[in-house]
């Protein structure tokens, strides 16, 4: 499944942030072809610059050295065709919006119509688990139903690239199972292109087709490792000698990258 | 329950048989009046205390405190003023500004539709809405915004009343002025909190609206106006006082033969004391009523915000 | 920081050139009259016809005479190099001739104002310092009296200016202490509700750390509340000052007093001496802005040294 055309293109990619205690390089060198219809997690330890990367494709960041290219054009071009759905770090909900009201928000940007927009929120509602919730103010909810509402917000209008950030954090083991479950069924049927940042090695194992291993100072990519499992994957499959395998591999990985560290 | 009952037991008839005493055989009785006062507001004291020890969760008692100390202090003000026969031209009693206030109604209120209405309301939409206006045009430039927040600070600091002098030159002694006067002095703590407010916004939540690549007017209309709204709300307060405050002291220069400054100011010289604290009481009520009805609108608009929530 | 210098002097300029710009029409009628006497051709021929135009219709009309509309002895408006000079002429030239304590230095009339101001504030503050710490420890204070507190900063109580000059005139007290008491009660409510805010700034936490030294309520006052209270203290300083100034400024005025920056005004105003009046107002702002200013020294040397700022 990894033979079609590249969507995001990564080449030798510099990230360095001046700070008053002097650069930091969030990204180093970094090259990375993601396929159209890809699941690609990123995994690494804290400071490894993997929201950076996923803001550089997401040209919410100006890389300082290398190119990106997303479907051919560049990031901010890609951005106004208005590819990306973004999940980030935090759920920033908008506090004077319903949950309804937040999903709406980028509806309206996208000038959708008032029956789809209402056909939209439903769906995607059901999706996270949080219908009957639709009325209720991001405050008057959970931390983790707060995660749902906005990765709710990010499926809404159907961007062909999904950029999540760790989206399932926050969330309890059975939720998140339900997420990552859901996650699966929803990327197959539609083919969307997905960068996942997680810390969970069985989760980038479960859901992705290939993971990238990033280590820290500076920012890098160390491993690239192709996810052999079928695409079908129930629940169950996290106990099956492949799945050990490969998230053995993973492990591995990270270890070199911290190794690499003293 | 039991402790509650006997501190109030004791307290509370103790202020209201004082209090009662000391209003019968206040005038001229002179220092033993002024001593039950004294008695009065002590005994007043404890029971304010003791609603503070009791019910202090209670929101009758949070009401109830501040009415029982205003009502000590009115008690103690009316009782030693009579019973030491203080001349009328230095402090007249409570009694007789309230009885003031109920005969010259029509008075007070056409005072009232000339300063309030005319002068400080015409003034406070005029210059809010100028500020806000202006707040949001420079919003695109930061070059602006960067020299605007330090300059419209140093103002809003500034004796802008001083202006009212030369306001009245201008547009003569109408409430034109007046208006004009208040324009001036909300101007420019409207400006500052507005555009304080309109970068009151989270980086994420920016970044949000850059990955939609929404427009600069949906950006503005869906974030940045609902986020600055707490802001614009303590610009609108605190304009409110101050739209009052120009009203009346410009009329200290110059005003038609109405107005609560030009009463407060011609009868202060004419030592007619009564309607000098009358016009207060109105200004106090309108003033308080006024900054009430935005915190309604605030509470309604800005439900979100955790300083509404709490 | 140089871009921020660039922009405030960027939006100063303007403002300047804006205030230049208005003076020929707000100084036009009385340029045309004036050519007309020195035997120019102006259009509309007669005054009266003149009056029917608004100021920039004639502006228009007659192009030629706009440097008629500076310099002028009594303008409407005085261009800023004029009130710059008369401010220099009212101070520094007096201060270098030694005439710095006559009745026409602004210095001597800023140092009358100044020193009410003072007065004032140090007592109000100090006065409000100590019932904020009482409100603090006595929950009896805090449920009656600070709801008075807070309501009086949503009224003009400005407007009770004029009626304490003139009481306190006719018992006798003059110049000073009248204004500083005005000046006092204008400081001392917003330092109370600064104050209370700050000396309960301190989290839980922090209160509960003190409570394991078993320290008492003094030595949590001292030690935790007081230094956490610094930022609110300062804030609310600054509030109190400007306030202050302008009690006195307005304290100033129903008497016909004639030493005071805010008597200067009023004379001016009588007068129609603008550019007396402009020199005054720009003094009173310079002064507040010293005073801010000064506040605003103090508090960055002192939070620097409690290491709270960096
Ligand atoms: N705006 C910024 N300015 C300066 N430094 C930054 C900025 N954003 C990120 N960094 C630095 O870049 C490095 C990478 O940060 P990044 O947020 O990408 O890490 P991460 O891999 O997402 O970590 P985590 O797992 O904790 O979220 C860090 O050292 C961080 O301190
Ligand atoms: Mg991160």
């Amino acid at each position: 499944m990894n033979d079609k055309t590249p969507v995001i293109q990564a080449k030798n990619l510099d990230l360095t942030f001046q700070t008053n205690d002097g650069p930091i390089h969030a990204l180093k060198d970094v090259s990375l072809d993601i396929m159209k219809g890809d699941f690609v997690s990123f995994i690494g330890p804290s400071g490894c610059g993997k929201t950076t990367f996923l803001r550089v494709i997401a040209a919410l960041e100006e890389p300082t050295g290398g190119s990106v290219t997303v479907n051919g054009m560049t990031p901010d071009e890609a951005r106004r065709a208005r590819a990306y759905g973004y999940v980030f770090q935090a759920a920033g909900l908008y506090p004077w919006r319903t949950i309804e009201g937040n999903i709406r928000l980028p509806l309206e940007i996208m000038d959708f119509s008032k029956s789809e927009m209402r056909e939209r929120i439903d769906r995607v509602l059901q999706l996270v688990d949080l219908e009957g919730f639709g009325k209720k103010f991001p405050w008057q909810l959970s931390g983790g139903m707060q995660q749902r509402a906005s990765i709710a917000r990010a499926l809404a209008f159907d961007a062909d690239i999904l950029l999540m950030d760790e989206p399932f954090g926050a969330l309890d083991e059975i939720v998140r199972d339900h997420l990552n479950e859901q996650l699966l069924r929803l990327w197959d049927k539609t083919h969307k292109t997905i960068g996942f940042v997680t810390h969970s090695i069985p989760e980038a194992v479960y859901l992705s087709t290939r993971i990238v291993v990033m280590s820290p100072r500076p920012g890098r990519i160390t491993d690239v490792i192709e996810n052999t499992l079928p695409r079908d994957r129930p629940l169950d499959i996290r106990d099956t000698p492949e799945f050990l395998e490969i998230a053995h591999r993973v492990r591995e990985g990270l270890r070199a990258g911290h190794a690499y560290e003293d | 329950m039991n402790a509650a009952a006997r501190s109030f037991g004791v307290s509370l008839p103790g202020f209201v048989l004082l209090s009662t005493l000391g209003l019968s055989l206040a005038d001229g009785s002179g220092l033993t009046g002024v001593a039950i006062a004294l008695a009065a507001v002590v005994m007043g004291w404890f029971t304010i205390r003791a609603l503070a020890e009791h019910f202090k969760t209670q929101r009758w008692a949070r009401l109830a405190a501040p009415i029982l100390l205003g009502v000590l202090i009115l008690v103690l003000w009316e009782v030693t003023v009579r019973a030491l026969e203080v001349p009328f031209v230095i402090l007249p009693p409570p009694s007789a500004i309230g009885s003031k206030i109920t005969n010259s109604m029509p008075l007070l209120w056409a005072d009232m539709v000339q300063t309030v209405v005319k002068g400080a309301l015409s003034g406070y939409v005029m210059g809010c809405g100028a500020a806000f206006l202006t707040a949001i045009s420079v919003d695109r430039s930061p070059f602006l915004k960067r020299g605007l927040l330090p300059v419209g600070n140093f103002v809003a600091a500034l004796p802008i009343i001083g202006t009212a002098p030369i306001l009245v030159m201008w547009f003569g002694f109408d409430w034109e002025s007046k208006a004009a006067v208040v324009v001036a002095m909300v101007f420019f703590p409207m400006l500052v909190n507005t555009v304080a407010g309109l970068s009151e916004t989270t980086a994420m939540q920016r970044d949000l609206m850059h990955t939609y690549a929404a427009t600069y007017r949906q950006t503005l209309f869906k974030l940045r106006l609902p986020a600055a709204m707490p802001f614009v709300f303590n610009g609108l307060k605190i304009s409110s006082t101050l739209a009052l405050i120009g009203a009346i002291v410009a009329e200290f220069f110059g005003s038609p033969t109405l107005g609560m400054g030009f009463r407060i100011s011609t009868s202060v010289g004419q030592l007619a004391l009564n309607i000098v604290w009358a016009e207060i009481v109105v200004a106090a009520i309108v003033g308080s009523a006024f900054y009430g009805s935005l915190a309604m609108i605030e509470k309604g608009v800005t439900f979100w915000h955790p300083s509404q929530r709490g | 920081m140089m871009r921020n210098i660039l922009s405030i002097l960027t939006v100063v300029a303007a403002i300047i050139g804006l205030w230049y710009l208005l003076c020929i029409p707000m100084n036009m009628h009385e340029a045309t009259q004036q050519a007309q006497r020195a035997g120019a051709e102006v259009t509309p021929a007669t005054a009266s016809e003149r009056l029917q135009l608004g100021g920039i219709a004639l502006a228009v009309q007659n192009p030629t005479l706009w440097p008629g509309a500076f310099g002028q002895d009594r303008p409407r408006l005085p261009s800023p190099d004029q009130v710059v000079a008369e401010l220099w002429n009212t101070t520094g030239a007096m201060v270098l001739s030694g005439r710095s304590m006559t009745k026409r230095s602004l210095v001597f009339h800023g140092w009358i104002t100044l020193s009410a101001t003072l007065l004032g504030f140090v007592f109000g503050t100090g006065l409000g310092i100590i019932l904020a710490v009482g409100i603090v420890h006595s929950r009896a204070m805090d449920m009656s009296v600070m709801p008075w507190a807070i309501a009086s900063q949503t009224i003009p109580i400005l407007a009770l200016a004029p009626m304490i000059i003139v009481v306190l005139n006719s018992v006798g007290l003059q110049g000073l202490i009248p204004k500083a008491i005005i000046s006092a009660y204008l400081s001392f409510f917003p330092v109370v509700v600064g104050m209370v805010k700050g000396l309960r700034a301190p989290g839980m936490m922090q209160l509960d750390l003190m409570r394991t030294y078993n320290a008492t309520r003094g030595q949590t006052l001292w030690k935790l509340r007081l230094p956490a209270s610094m930022p609110y203290l300062f804030a609310s300083l600054k509030i109190g000052i400007s306030a202050s100034l302008i009690g006195a400024i307005v304290g100033e005025l129903p008497t016909g007093a004639v030493r005071g920056l805010g008597a200067r005004m009023l004379t001016g105003s009588y007068y129609g001496q603008t550019i007396q009046i402009w020199s005054a107002l720009f003094a009173a702002a310079i002064l507040a802005a010293l005073l801010v200013g000064t506040i605003g020294l103090i508090q960055r040397r002192t939070l620097k040294r409690m290491g709270m700022q960096p």
